[in-house]
This record gives C-alpha cells, structure tokens and sequence, in this order.
C-alpha cells in the first residue's frame, strides 16, 4: 500500500530527526516544568543548571496547593465549562437546526448579521459586558463567566454544517407522521449529530479552559476565579521561587495532557473541525 | 384547491412562528451581550470615563490622544510586528510537521500525540512555564546559549529581545495547534491523485509541491486569516511572561494588552480603552476585506 516512492534512507532519517527535534521542542518545555517543581529552592538557581534534583521534593505541591485553593479552582473551571457546554447545546443547536431545516422571512439577512458579528474581534464587548455583569451583580460569579459566552456563533455555523449532511427526506417522513418541527430536531436529528455535539463540546471546554482576559475582568476574589486567572495570581506574588510556581503548574496542565492522551481523537477531531472553512 | 392553497400558507407561517421561537435565544442573547455592546463601547469611546460612572461626552477627544499616543503607536507596530512574524513561522511549520506526521513513519501516533501537546495547554500555564525558561540568570535556554559559546540573554529583559521572545513562545503554542488542523487538510486530499501522479513517475518532492500543497491552498488561506487574527488579538503571553513593573512590559505591549491596560487597569481611561478596541475592531476590519479580496483572486481550487 505504497502510494509514496519509498523514500531514501537519508530521508527517512532525517524525517525522524526533525520528528524528535520537533517532539522534543514540544514537550521538554513540560518536562523541565516538572523537574523543576520538585526541586529545592537552592536547586532551582544552582549554575551551571541542575537537571535533576538530589531527591524529589514533593513538598512544593503541598506548598502551592496552600497558596492556591486548587481544588476550588478546578471545581470553578470545570463548572464553568460544563454550563457552557450544556447551555451552548441548548441554545446553539436549536439555532442551527431552524436555519438548516427552517424557511422564514429574513433568514439570510440574519444569517449574514451573525457572520458579521463573528468577525468582530471580541475585545470591542468587553467594557459594556462588564459593566452589564456589574449592574447585574453578577461580578465574582461563575454564571457570569458564563453568561457572555454562550451565544457562540460559531457553533451555530459548525451545528449547521452537521445537520446540513444529514438527508432532509428524515424531516419529511417526521413531519408526516405528525411530528411537531421540536420533537423533529430533539428526537430525530439530534441523537444524529452526537459528533458534531461532541465537537462542540470539545471546543467550548479548551475555549473556556484557555481563557483568561475575561475571568481577570469578572471574578476578582480568590475563590471564584478559574485556573488560568488562578495561575495569573501565582506570578505576580511568587514569581522568585519557581519551583512552587511550576508545581503549580503542573496541577494545572497535567489533568488535561492525561485527558488529551486518553481521548485524542476526539479532541483531534474538535480542532480539525474547527478549521473548516464556513 | 383553494382549501388547500390556504393551508398551505397556514403551514409556512407555522414554520416560520417554530423558526422564530428557535432562533429567540440565540438571537436575544446576541442582542444583550453582543450587539447593545457593540453599540455602547463605541458610543463610551467618545467619553471621558473611570471605573465608575458613564463620564463626560469629550467628542473625538480619545481618538485625537491617541494619535499623539507614543504608547499606543508603540503597541499598533508592536502588533503589526507579530503578525509579521508570526505568522509566515506558525504557517510554515505546521506544514511542514504535520507533512511529517502524515507519511508512513515508524512511531508516528507517538509523534503526533508529543506535537499536539502545546495545543491544549492553557496560555496563563505556558507563560508562567516559559518565563522561567527564559530567565536572565537560571533560565535553561541561557544555559544553552552558553554552553555553545553565546552570551546569555535578557530575553524577558532587554527591550531588544523581549518581542522575539514573545514571538517564540507565540510561534511554539500556535504551530502546534495548526499542525493538528494542516494535517486534518492533508488527510482530506483524495489518495487518487498521488497514485495517478506516482503512475505518471512523479518523485516524492513533486507529490508535495504538485498536489500537496496546492490542494492545500485554501486552508492555508484559511490559516492565515485565523493566525492572524489570533496574533491581532494576542494578550496573555505578554500579560503573564513580561514583568509588568519594567520597561520592556511598555516595550513588547499588544494593542489588547495596551486595551486591558486602559480599560482596567487604570482609573480614568476607560474611554480611552474603549477608543482602543475601536481602533483594533476597524484594523481587523480592513484586513479581512482585503483578504478576502486577495482569496478572490489567489484561489481559484477548492470550494
């Protein structure tokens, strides 16, 4: 099953020496991370560099977890995501289907409104939102996390490509049989388009796990804050001792990375999707 | 027949009420976190405005501070310079590693899952990672330099170096998560074209350049557009890796970072903040109608 020419042995090396060069470059940033988190405090600024510490010094996770509730941070983060997620899948999905499946007056119009406000670049909502957050007390809430991300227009765009595959004489039958045009989107085409809801999902969870500029804006106080404004916090007060820092770090990164080993495809898959053109 | 005609109608309107009600959420939240926003943010760009308050209507005052702004220059050409950058490196190293993982290489599902890691990581824990890689004094890359006869760097310091590490650590996060869409891409060419060009006796370099790469034109075009307006947009790297109390903070500043700054930070420049992001949105604007003009006349496969 050769498509390619088999290739000259120099090239075959020289592909796994840039694979390793390009492995490596990826994932020893991460290692160093670790090593470095259960190092002492004089290890960390020994020089020439120590790569390896004498013995493991498990104590800084103790150390960080003291100064970072992460626990609570993981609980916030974690919230904040599956409410994104499920609320997205409510709200977005029924969108799609009804510009998919549905003829109204202004379809187009509002389709090409949606487009538009894509491409506006999100900063431009940020003061407003806030202050919206602030009169609606929702400051230092994960709702209010929450709240502004929801109305995920791309997933609108994404929803309606999946239900765009799936053949419209499914709808037809539905509807002859007397079903209501809801029960033909919950019942019929949902459970059809688990990928693309799967897809979704993925996407909204590393969205919400990743960002950062609207949780330091919304959620100041320690325990309603998520991981990554969480880490924010770590560099401003304990940047001289790196090795509790990259502890830290670890907690926060690790989880995902043995999420990610365990489910690559799925989240493969997500970030494929979310490089199809509109 | 007249019956019938009516019913008819009476069933459009009935899916078009269904439809309406099915877009209400959506279309309400937009309204409230979106649009109203949109309109507001431009209308406070015209006011003097603080943490608190709406402030005072000063006309186009912002704006003409802005252009007087050292700063704020400083931040437009610091974002123009990552972009530059930025993206040409992030385009063409996802190409060429997710070529890589493409073929039939020994260890390759290894390969990718080690690529892919950068790609999931949040960016507040990558900032903190590599501000202590690039440390003056006991960062590992210093180390590096030195043990083959370099000087050590600033690189977080020196306000020469600071947006090439920001560059780097942008490069770095971002290629890793192309590499996954480019290969997506690259799976997606039909295999009949490769086995027709291989009967035709292409060699391995032509397969690339012939069908690969062309074949690819459009999500490289989509590509760049979703780099760069990532890199436009770029804020928690230099947020979180530049020490904000130094010069080099003002120095390697984005015009988000510079925004967040204003808006947030500051007492009294809200307004001018939200000057900012007008600025910012009518930039983004621009370049994406020019390149969708460009893909007008660049593309003509695909679609």
């Amino acid at each position: 099953m050769s498509i390619r020419q088999s290739e000259s042995l120099f090239t075959r090396i020289m592909n796994h020496v840039f694979l390793v060069l390009g492995s490596f470059l990826a994932v020893g940033p991460f290692i160093w991370m670790f090593l470095t988190s259960i190092k002492t405090f004089e290890e960390t600024i020994q020089i020439p560099v120590k790569f390896l510490p004498d013995i493991p010094r498990w104590e800084n996770y103790a150390i960080i977890s003291d100064k970072l509730n992460f626990p609570r941070l993981y609980l916030n983060t974690i919230l904040v995501a599956l409410m994104m997620i499920v609320g997205q899948i409510l709200i977005v999905t029924i969108c799609a289907y009804a510009f998919d499946r549905l003829k109204f007056p202004g379809k187009n119009v509002l389709f090409l409104g949606m487009l538009a406000l894509m491409m506006v670049p999100g900063q431009i909502f940020v003061i407003p939102r806030f202050k919206i957050m602030v009169s609606l007390h929702l400051t230092n809430t994960l709702i209010g996390l929450v709240l502004p991300g929801l109305f995920n227009i791309f997933g609108v765009f994404l929803m309606r490509q999946f239900f765009s595959t799936i053949p419209k004489e499914l709808d037809e039958a539905a509807l002859i049989d007397g079903c209501s045009y809801f029960r033909i989107y919950w019942n019929v085409l949902l459970p059809l388009v688990k990928s693309g809801i799967t897809t979704l999902a993925i996407l909204t969870m590393l969205g919400a796990w990743k960002d950062l500029m609207w949780p330091l804006i919304n959620n100041s106080r320690a325990e309603m804050m998520t991981l990554a404004a969480g880490l924010a916090m770590l560099i401003g007060e304990h940047t001289t001792y790196y090795e509790q820092v990259m502890a830290g770090g670890v907690i926060a990164v690790l989880p995902l990375i043995i999420l990610f080993v365990i489910f690559q495809k799925q989240f493969v898959a997500g970030i494929a999707q979310s490089g199809i053109k509109g | 027949m007249k019956v019938k005609k009516e019913s008819l109608g009476r069933l459009k309107r009935k899916e078009a009420i269904t439809a309406y009600i099915f877009i209400v959420p959506m279309f309400l939240g937009l309204m409230v976190f979106s649009v109203v926003p949109f309109v507001q943010n431009i209308l406070y760009s015209f006011r003097k405005m603080g943490t608190f308050g709406n402030g005072t209507f000063v006309g186009l005052s912002n704006y003409q501070k802005l252009l007087q702004d050292e700063t704020f220059w400083l931040a437009l050409r610091n974002t123009f310079f990552y972009a530059a950058v930025g993206v040409p490196l992030v385009i063409f190293f996802s190409i060429f590693f997710a070529n890589l993982v493409n073929k039939k290489i020994r260890g390759r599902t290894l390969y990718r899952t080690l690529l892919y890691i950068p790609a999931i990581t949040m960016p507040a824990a990558i900032s903190i990672l590599w501000r202590w890689i690039l440390n003056y004094q006991y960062g590992i890359l210093n180390f590096f330099l030195e043990k083959i006869g370099l000087q050590r760097i600033s690189w977080l310091g020196d306000v020469h170096y600071v947006r090439w590490a920001i560059i780097l650590v942008l490069v770095w996060s971002m290629v890793s998560y192309y590499t996954i869409i480019m290969l997506a891409a690259m799976q997606g060419i039909d295999k009949s074209y490769y086995e027709a060009a291989r009967i035709d006796g292409a060699s391995n370099r032509q397969l690339f350049f012939k069908i690969t790469l062309p074949l690819l034109g459009p999500m490289i075009f989509f590509a760049i557009i979703m780099v760069t307006m990532g890199i436009l947009q770029i804020f928690d790297f230099i947020y979180l890796m530049v020490d904000r109390t130094t010069y080099s903070y003002t120095y390697s500043m984005s015009l988000v970072t510079y925004f967040y700054e204003c808006a947030f930070n500051k007492s009294s420049m809200r307004g001018y903040g939200a000057a900012i992001s007008v600025v910012l949105a009518l930039i983004i604007m621009v370049i994406t109608i020019i390149q969708m003009i460009v893909k007008k006349y660049w593309i003509k496969t695909g679609d």
